[in-house]
């Protein structure tokens, strides 16, 4: 109170001009005072990639680096939906098996019934659609707790994928567009060309901001500031084309193996998308606003049952995407597509990249940072030689260690205001 | 003092079930006046702002809104005429920042998009005209403000919609005394502004510092509504507690009907039996 209260330039000037130096200093500000954000995904990829690094020199490799991106794809995917149920401090147990019964449509489409992939594709994520509707409606309007909800789920969709499998066979998939998902990458120039276009597309989304507010005399981050983020993107999208670019193929006679996996472009749009939903749109702002206080929301006017429903929809729909490339991945489905570990990864992922299981905050980013923590993680300990045993024992530990993240994070943002 | 009220209630009646929470209430409130609705815990306070907010519907009983009778359905309605609620859990989300608070659920936008320079310089504007300057940062987070400051963001939130009635539930309970005293200030500068503030306060010495009218609701019955300055302290506290003080509200039981008492408080007190 004693340092506001002494501001005497009205709101008008409740805006001080900002500084490189006072951005950062805010920043360090907001971390000490529990705002900690995607620093613990971050910090955690460095050293546990620094780690792998140095025991297993095959870790670095370009055609491991590629491997990380096909491996954590449709976690990554999945992840991106549980984001929205989080956001609401509900929960979405059965996201694994639903993205397993998405698979399960696909193929049978596909495959068995001989559709083309489009239709597949298609049929896939109306499945999830109507699964996430479902699921929605009850928690929204019946008012069953949504863990239990998802839990029944989870037992459910298990016997469904089973029913749609013929008792336990497996469907393989064939059609060569959907195989490419997961397994084909896209030619280096195209690959190039879209970092390029990306970073293009950021740094005009950035500086308009950036002279749309410094032109109505709103505080505006630095320039500087700007330019440094859009630097980063340009330098982390360079560095990361150049590796994928190189050829990865053992035999180059045989085969030649180089560009970018078609799923990073997927999974970078479906990233901009939902980042734009939620903090652009209304629809996103209400989505923050139910999980931080249902009750105000309700008071504003929103919506709130329908913003509980479309976020089960969305996850699942985003699980139903999820389905689709691990499928292709596969490049088969049976009865265990999205089961075992998928769903723990997944709302790991989540998590450790900074999502709050208390609900309120968290950003699609945050499934994009962790499922990249989960990826690394696996695939550096099979490099390592471990157990599948010793993997889910690791993953599961560092799941609650980011939870613990969380809730010691939450606790102190509490004792000093600044959640 | 305006002739007309801004709002004027005649002849309200609620009952849940076989509870009846309002008989028969008349109230006024005035632009450019803060009235403050007093009453005992159950006497039917949040009832009437209820009723008037349009979360409940009442049994009886007419509206007026500057003169014209309206009927109010819903909250959209009372919003709609520019009747906002300030209530007393604050209804503010911890997880967003003062700006999305003010606008949350009308969030302006161009296509699709939000508009937030229009957003914040509104609610910097807003902010402005009702001279708060304890703010640090209109992009700072409500949980990490004072329970002052919040309140000051709620208040902010109603008036931002050119509001022309404002009703302030308990807005200072849980506040420490220099708050308090920055949101009574703002509670007579909106006030000062034109606007309608109907003011709901168990606390005596703020119903005095900031109100022109004092309406005292007494089981459901309102039993006077004097001006401020007509009254005492103890009175007050007479009419809240037992209904009557003297010659004004309810009639004692001994001396005969309700004419008598309507006859010598003249017009200024409200519904009298």
């Amino acid at each position: 109170m004693t340092t506001t209260a002494v501001r005497k330039e009205g709101p008008a000037a409740v805006t001080p001009a900002s500084t490189v130096g006072s951005h950062v200093r805010n920043y360090v500000s907001r971390v000490r005072g529990g705002d900690i954000g995607a620093l613990p995904a971050v910090l955690g990829l460095v050293v546990l990639c620094t780690v792998f690094a140095v025991m297993r020199p095959s870790f670095l490799t370009a055609g491991n680096f590629a491997n990380l991106f096909t491996q954590g794809a449709a976690i990554t995917l999945i992840a991106m939906g549980l984001v929205f149920v989080l956001l609401l401090g509900e929960i979405d147990l059965s996201a694994g098996f639903a993205s397993g019964v998405c698979a399960a449509v696909l193929a049978n489409v596909v495959t068995v019934f001989g559709y083309p992939w489009y239709v597949a594709v298609l049929a896939a994520t109306v499945t999830g659609v109507l699964i996430g509707t479902v699921l929605g409606m009850l928690v929204a309007k019946i008012g069953i707790p949504s863990f239990v909800v998802t839990l029944a789920g989870f037992l459910a969709f298990q016997g469904i994928v089973l029913m749609l499998m013929d008792e336990g066979a497996n469907i393989s998939i064939r059609d060569a567009t959907l195989v490419a998902i997961a397994n084909r990458n896209l030619p280096p120039a195209l690959g190039w060309l879209l970092a390029a276009a990306a970073v293009a597309g950021y740094a005009a989304v950035q500086l308009l901001r950036h002279r749309r507010r410094t032109a109505r005399g709103l505080l505006a981050d630095p320039l500087a500031v700007v330019l440094a983020r859009i630097g980063a993107l340009a330098l982390i999208l360079g560095v990361a084309v150049y590796i994928l670019n190189l050829e990865r193929s053992r035999n180059v006679l045989v085969t030649s193996l180089k560009g970018v996996p078609i799923v990073v472009p997927i999974i970078a749009v479906l990233l901009v998308l939902w980042t734009f939903v939620l903090q652009r749109t209304s629809y996103g702002r209400h989505v923050y606003a139910v999980g931080g206080n249902k009750e105000a929301a309700r008071r504003a006017g929103i919506n709130v049952d329908r913003i509980r429903i479309s976020v089960f929809v969305i996850c699942s729909s985003m699980a139903a995407v999820g389905g689709i490339v691990a499928a292709s991945r596969a490049n088969s489905v049976d009865p265990n597509t999205g089961g075992s570990n998928v769903l723990l990864y997944a709302v790991g992922a989540a998590v450790i990249g900074g999502t709050s299981l208390f609900g309120g905050k968290g950003r699609v980013l945050d499934a994009v940072l962790g499922g990249a923590v989960v990826a690394v993680i696996d695939n550096g300990m099979g490099l390592m030689g471990y157990s599948s045993g010793v993997k889910y024992v690791v993953t599961g530990v560092v799941l609650l260690l980011a939870a613990s993240v969380d809730a010691l994070s939450r606790r102190r943002s509490a004792a000093t205001g600044t959640r | 003092m305006s002739a007309t009220p801004l709002l004027e209630l005649r002849g309200i009646d609620k009952s849940f079930g076989p509870v009846q929470v309002l008989r028969d209430v008349a109230f006024y409130a005035h632009p450019g006046e803060v009235t403050a609705l007093v009453g005992d815990n159950g006497a039917g306070k949040s009832t009437l702002v209820k009723c008037i907010s349009g979360i409940y519907p009442t049994d009886s009983g007419e509206f007026l809104f500057e003169g014209r009778p309206v009927s109010i359905n819903g909250p959209r309605d009372a919003a709609a005429l520019g009747i906002e609620v300030v209530y007393q859990d604050l209804a503010l989300c911890d997880n967003l920042d003062i700006v999305q608070n003010m606008f949350l659920g009308r969030e302006k936008r161009s296509g699709i998009v939000l508009d937030e320079p229009t957003m914040e310089q509104m609610a910097a504007e807003t902010l402005a005209g009702l001279s708060v300057r304890t703010v640090k940062s209109l992009r700072q987070h409500v949980s990490s403000l004072s329970g002052g400051q919040r309140q000051t963001v709620a208040i902010a939130k109603a008036v931002l919609w050119n509001s022309k009635l404002v009703i302030l539930d308990e807005p200072t309970a849980a506040l420490g005394v220099a708050q308090t005293a920055q949101v009574l200030e703002l509670v007579r500068r909106l006030a000062d502004r034109g606007l309608a503030v109907v003011l709901i306060s168990h606390n005596m010495n703020d119903v005095f510092a900031v109100s022109d009218r004092i309406a005292a609701l007494y089981l459901g019955q309102m039993v006077a509504q004097v001006r401020t300055t007509d009254i005492t302290h103890s009175q007050v506290v007479e009419l809240i507690t037992a209904g009557r003080s003297g010659s004004l509200g309810l009639a004692e039981p001994g001396t005969g009907h309700a004419g008598n008492a309507a006859g010598s408080t003249d017009t200024t007190s409200g519904a009298v039996r």
